[in-house]
């Protein structure tokens, strides 16, 4: 690169530098060696705080640590389409580490522990306001293959803070693997059996709603699972509230 | 023969008058995990032409529509009563998961929506939406649709081909392709002739055997079954 053109170069970055003000940290930029350092103009970010509680409906269906990802246009999963690995570990295993890593999330936070059926759970995720501000919310049902319970996506941008959103949910089968219901697949405390595996071998590897467990006593002769696993909707109460 | 011409002319000016009381933009979408739809048919009516009534007998037409997917006689039923209909819009089978789309402009007087899909693979199972207000104020409306059983056939679970004509007992296909054979047929009691909520199919674990044609992992389902989505503009 000539010195002409470094020269010019430098003198862009001193002249932005100056009609900035506040980036004054260009360090590899050896012409401004005493940038002027102009205090920046603090906006303190607006929180929103929401509680959530997260109740379990079903009659005998542990439910995973409760799953909450806000966000502002792509849902973490999506009614219809194929699941991601995050979500696929999330309903095989109920472990949501690789879900909450999802890359388009503004904030996430797993609840404490999982619930056990008639349990109610509650948790609180903080985010800086947005003009479009969405929820997501996931959960396994640790007595089947790849169940989970959730809310694909709840808009909050205009919740004010006391209001509330009540929303129960349906059992999903994230559709990554066969729903045999024996104990060498089923990971919940009915069956111990393997949790996640990333083959996928259901019958379509798409997310669609859950026909419901069969169980032993109802036909499947394979099942680990008993009639007291079966499930019908809904299978969770969800409870929003903005409380900042 | 004047007299008959001036009420003709009347009933054209009339016709004529009759204004677009709604333009509704429609989604259906098949939420279940084994269960395809045949050719939708979806109906703004009045407040009696509804394309089926729960806890009363089927007509003829729903229990063609029921037993077999087809839906000529219910068209043929709606068009008479002046309804206005999205029929058939995914142009076939709708299958799990998947969504169709359609438009409807309603007359004057045409305040209901009703909808009705058979599902296979079912003996009488079908979708059913049955005399939905349409609301007058503009926005978008999510309503889940639950299986109803039209109580005209038994629900044997056997996969019989050209058992879509009413009154022959079977189911007449399996679409997904994950049907079995050789089931000895389910005996089940349900005496209920009038349509009402389904009971679900029973299945079985054995392909080649058992009771059922059906697989108790596969076709099965819970409701809701599908959602509609309707805007209102």
């Amino acid at each position: 690169m000539s010195s002409a053109n470094n020269l010019k170069k430098s003198l862009l970055v001193l002249a932005l530098a100056t009609t900035l003000a506040a980036c004054s940290d260009n360090d590899n930029d050896p012409v401004v060696e005493e940038p002027v350092v102009v205090e920046p103009i603090v906006v303190e970010p607006v929180i929103n705080e929401f509680t959530i509680t997260f109740s379990n409906l079903t009659a005998g269906q542990p439910l995973s640590p409760l799953s909450v990802i806000a966000f502002e246009d792509e849902a973490p999963w999506t009614f219809g389409t194929t699941a991601s690995v995050g979500l696929e570990m999330l309903a095989e295993s109920g472990a949501n580490e690789e879900y909450l890593s999802y890359e388009s999330a503004l904030a996430t936070v797993s609840a404490e522990g999982g619930i056990g059926p008639g349990e109610t759970t509650t948790v609180i995720i903080s985010v800086e306001d947005q003009e479009t501000l969405n929820l997501s919310f996931a959960a396994m049902l640790g007595n089947t293959n790849d169940t989970f319970t959730g809310l694909s996506l709840v808009d909050v941008s205009s919740l004010e803070v006391g209001d509330s959103l009540m929303s129960t949910t349906v059992a999903y089968d994230a559709g990554t693997e066969a729903n045999t219901e024996t104990a060498e697949t089923v990971p919940g405390p009915a069956a111990s059996g393997e949790g996640f595996n990333e083959i996928r071998d259901d019958t379509a590897d798409i997310i669609t709603m859950h026909p419901g467990i069969v169980s032993n006593q109802d036909g499947l002769s394979t099942s680990a699972l008993g009639v007291e696993h079966k499930f019908d909707n809904p299978v969770s109460k969800i409870v929003i509230t903005r409380t900042q | 023969m004047k007299a008959s011409t001036l009420t003709i002319a009347i009933l054209l000016a009339a016709a004529s008058q009759s204004t677009v009381a709604a333009e509704l933009d429609l989604k259906v979408t098949n939420l279940t995990k084994g269960i395809h739809f045949t050719p939708l048919l979806i109906t703004a009516h009045n407040n009696e032409d509804t394309l089926f009534e729960v806890a009363t007998e089927a007509s003829t037409a729903l229990q063609t529509m029921a037993e077999g997917g087809n839906i000529e006689e219910l068209v043929a039923q709606a068009t008479a009563a002046g309804s206005d209909m999205a029929a058939n819009p995914a142009e076939g089978l709708l299958a799990p998961a998947a969504s169709t789309t359609a438009t409807l402009s309603t007359t004057d007087g045409n305040e209901y929506l009703s909808l009705t899909a058979m599902m296979l693979p079912t003996n009488d199972g079908f979708v059913g939406l049955n005399s939905w207000k349409i609301p007058t104020e503009a926005g978008t409306y999510t309503i889940n649709l639950n299986a109803y059983d039209a109580g005209t056939e038994q629900n044997n679970e056997l996969v019989v081909e050209g058992s879509g004509a009413p009154g022959t007992p079977g189911i007449p296909a399996a679409p997904g392709g994950d049907a079995g054979t050789g089931g000895t047929g389910i005996l089940s009691g349900d005496t209920n002739t009038n349509i009402h909520i389904h009971p679900g199919s029973l299945g079985d674990d054995d392909l080649e055997a058992g009771n059922s044609d059906l697989s108790n992992t596969v076709h099965r389902w819970l409701n809701p079954v599908a959602q509609l989505t309707v805007t209102v503009k």
